[in-house]
């Protein structure tokens, strides 16, 4: 991995937020009077790198957000940072023969992960093709389908979500390393660090990222409370977010909400180190293949056909 | 110290004095520049959703003008390398002019990207070593350090000229040489790292053809001169200086050349891409023909094609390249031609169809326009103001001065006859 995360070679972390936020609040301190709305304010501006961070200024930024977030949403919000799992990187598997293009899933994942409401936001794209017909460039794809009924006789369906490559170009391309993968395999993003240049965007292949256009709104009774730094916690106006495979969920030990609700069982998750897991299961067993190959992102989202 | 101010605020009030018409023009460009601010204002209230990006087509009008505007700071490169190093005389006096459009064209470019950023406060994360500059695996970082690099190189070559030239000395080599011959591959290099930000994108088919960073270069060698010739014949109508017809004539006979290595580049490519015809033609199909029922593109492309081969033509006949009306026409057709190829003619189709294969057929709103209409606005009123505050130092009615000696516009015209400052010949080695 190219990032490098800067270690202060006397063992003293510099603190550089401390720092700025010194120099800014003696500089403001002269001209007005700091109310604790500004203090928060500068907390969030100066707020260092997520990576950067010692674990007591982590333990710091998620105690304000939650604070933050329940003053929001007036429910009490937790917002955890759990670290990947030692020994684990995932992988997700979907049945192409199974999928009836329901869109429970995206739905689901809607809920679980507090996207915009309005403007909707989506993480999971399905798309649907004609039988026949040539696919596998998705030009031919209609994402807009909407029929009384699923699935529909002469159609398939294909969801996209973010396929969690093993060589991401929106992780190469980010600016400012607000992207990055994961010891567990998920790219993740720090929507505390993201700037909003959409370069990510012009890099993926398989449009998974979304940006917040407008300020996204979630209602207070609809808000998901167990929330991640990482994964579903509030996204601010301006910033990108995508699929974690439900961060919050999978380093518990839970399944992502897409693969929960699905009713015809076409998604599957687990463990790719895990020689008994189903997702291994499916790789080894089945007619697998993963979107743009020729692309070498080496996804770790694989399509298959089990009948 | 006193002395400093003093100069300093010599230089400062040139910019304040000017013709009815002046104050006009500036009145002209304040007006644009508010309801761009006002627009821009709304945009940071809301957020981007005032504009018509969306997921599918996630840059769009800003990013465009971004585009251009590298190729315009580019080109100054063109009047530099003939003025500095071949010692070509008569370009050699207007080598300044060129350098502070470069400064106002890179200018412009931090705008664009300042407007289109969802977080603009957090624009230091991209810093080197506040933030979290990710050097060098993205290009935009790339791409921060060399429009950075290239603004400080041209404003240092730049204050220094004038700063000598205000004393009434002449520049010194040993100073000057070694900055002007690192800004010639820098030119090149900032056009070449915008286009490998485009071209290093696998996603997306129509970015990534090796052809695209030469293509940017032809352009850039278009679009750059053919601003700057308009330019220098406006500055020579309205102030002292003397732009001879030998330089303007030797730059249209240099766009000649670039246009036509921009239209056979083009051309290769759009032959690549409709014989072989695989799925990847789709964007160029979008561009030229559309798809689906969306051409909101089409005329624009077929406009600026047209344009650009008229332009060819005109610069390439000495006849009409050397007679002031075909050339400003030619000079204009290449500034829209080159506008609409280089900036909503290159993104757009980098989205469309989508990573997916969704079409969103993109047109800026409101908003979008005036936010841009508002920074061009911007950017004329800074070379306006360069300008008027470069210009007497130029021709030598500013002179600094210690107490008592005779300075500014009284002194002039005795030190004209004294021949103590030749206007025209400061630039001579």
């Amino acid at each position: 991995m190219s990032r490098k995360i800067r270690h202060n070679p006397m063992g003293i972390k510099l603190n550089r937020r401390n720092f700025l936020k010194g120099t800014a609040l003696g500089v403001t301190a002269s001209a007005l009077p700091v109310k604790k709305a500004d203090a928060g304010f500068l907390d969030t501006f100066f707020q260092e790198h997520f990576r950067e961070m010692s674990k007591d200024e982590i333990e710091e930024v998620l105690t304000r957000l939650e604070k933050e977030y329940t003053e929001t949403y007036k429910k009490s919000v937790s917002v955890q940072a759990t670290p990947p799992l030692p020994g684990v990187v995932f992988g997700y598997g979907l049945d192409l023969s199974r999928c009836i293009g329901c869109r429970r899933c995206v739905y689901a994942c809607v809920g679980e992960n507090n996207q915009s409401r309005d403007p909707q936001i989506h993480w999971i794209s399905v798309l649907r093709f004609k039988k026949g017909e040539k696919w596998s460039d998705l030009e031919e794809s209609e994402k807009y389908y909407n029929p009384a009924k699923v699935p529909e006789p002469g159609y398939f369906y294909m969801p996209v979500q973010c396929q969690q490559c093993k060589n991401p170009p929106c992780v190469r391309s980010c600016p400012t390393q607000a992207t990055w993968k994961d010891p567990d395999g998920i790219v993740v993003i720090d929507y505390n660090w993201c700037i909003g240049c959409r370069y990510c965007m012009a890099a993926c292949p398989y449009g998974a990222r979304r940006f917040n256009w407008g300020a996204p709104k979630v209602p207070n009774e609809e808000f998901n409370p167990n929330t991640h730094y990482l994964g579903n916690r509030p996204r601010y106006k301006g910033v990108v977010e995508k699929c974690t495979f439900c961060v919050q969920r999978s380093r518990v030990g839970k399944y992502p909400a897409c693969v929960e609700i699905c009713p015809v069982g076409a998604r599957k998750f687990g463990n790719l180190l895990d020689p008994q897991s189903e997702i291994r299961y499916a790789i080894e067993n089945k007619r697998v293949l993963r979107l743009k190959e020729e692309l070498n992102t080496h996804p770790k989202f694989y399509y298959f056909f089990a009948t | 110290m006193l002395d400093f101010f003093r100069n300093v605020a010599k230089t400062v009030k040139p910019i304040f004095i000017g013709h009815k018409y002046y104050y006009m023009w500036v009145g002209f460009l304040c007006f644009f520049m508010f309801l761009g601010l006002v627009a821009y204002a709304q945009q940071l209230y809301q957020g981007l959703i005032v504009t018509a990006m969306r997921d599918q087509v996630s840059w769009g009008l800003y990013i465009s003008n971004f585009t251009f505007l590298v190729g315009v700071a580019a080109a100054a490169v063109v009047l530099v390398v003939p003025a500095y190093l071949y010692n070509f005389k008569a370009i050699k006096e207007i080598a300044i002019l060129g350098e502070m459009l470069a400064v106002t064209a890179v200018t412009l470019c931090i705008l664009f990207i300042m407007v289109d950023m969802g977080q603009p406060t957090r624009v230091w994360h991209i810093l080197p070593f506040i933030g979290a500059m990710n050097f060098p695996s993205s290009l935009l970082a790339w791409d921060v350090v060399v429009l950075n690099g290239y603004l400080i190189i041209n404003v240092v070559i730049l204050g220094y000229v004038l700063y000598q030239t205000a004393l009434g000395k002449e520049y010194s080599w040993q100073v000057i040489g070694p900055l002007i011959i690192l800004s010639i591959p820098w030119a090149v290099g900032i056009h070449t790292v915008t286009a490998f930000l485009y071209n290093g994108l696998a996603a997306r088919p129509f970015w990534n053809a090796s052809i695209l960073a030469p293509r940017f270069l032809a352009s850039a060698f278009c679009s750059g001169p053919a601003l700057m010739l308009i330019l220098f014949q406006i500055i020579r109508k309205v102030s002292r200086i003397e732009i001879k017809n030998d330089a303007i004539f030797k730059i249209a006979e240099l766009i000649a050349y670039a246009m036509c290595i921009n239209i056979f580049l083009l051309g290769a490519e759009v032959f690549k891409e409709f014989y072989s015809g695989t799925v990847h033609k789709a964007h160029v199909q979008y561009l030229y023909f559309g798809l689906h029922g969306n051409t909101s593109l089409v005329p624009w492309m077929w406009w600026a094609t047209i344009l650009n081969i008229t332009a060819l033509i005109l610069f390439l006949t000495p006849r009409t390249r050397e007679n002031f009306l075909t050339l400003n026409a030619g000079c204009v057709f290449i500034l829209i031609g080159v506008y609409i190829e280089k900036g909503m003619g290159l993104i757009v189709p980098g989205f469309v169809p989508s990573a997916l294969g969704e079409i969103y057929d993109y047109s800026p709103t409101t908003q979008e326009i005036l936010i841009t209409v508002g920074i061009w606005a911007f950017g004329a009123l800074f070379y306006t103001l360069l300008l008027k505050f470069v210009i007497p130092i130029y021709t030598g009615e500013l002179r600094f001065g210690n107490k008592g000696e005779p300075s500014g516009q009284e002194g002039y015209e005795e030190r004209v006859k004294a021949q103590e400052v030749p206007a025209k010949e400061v630039y001579v080695d």
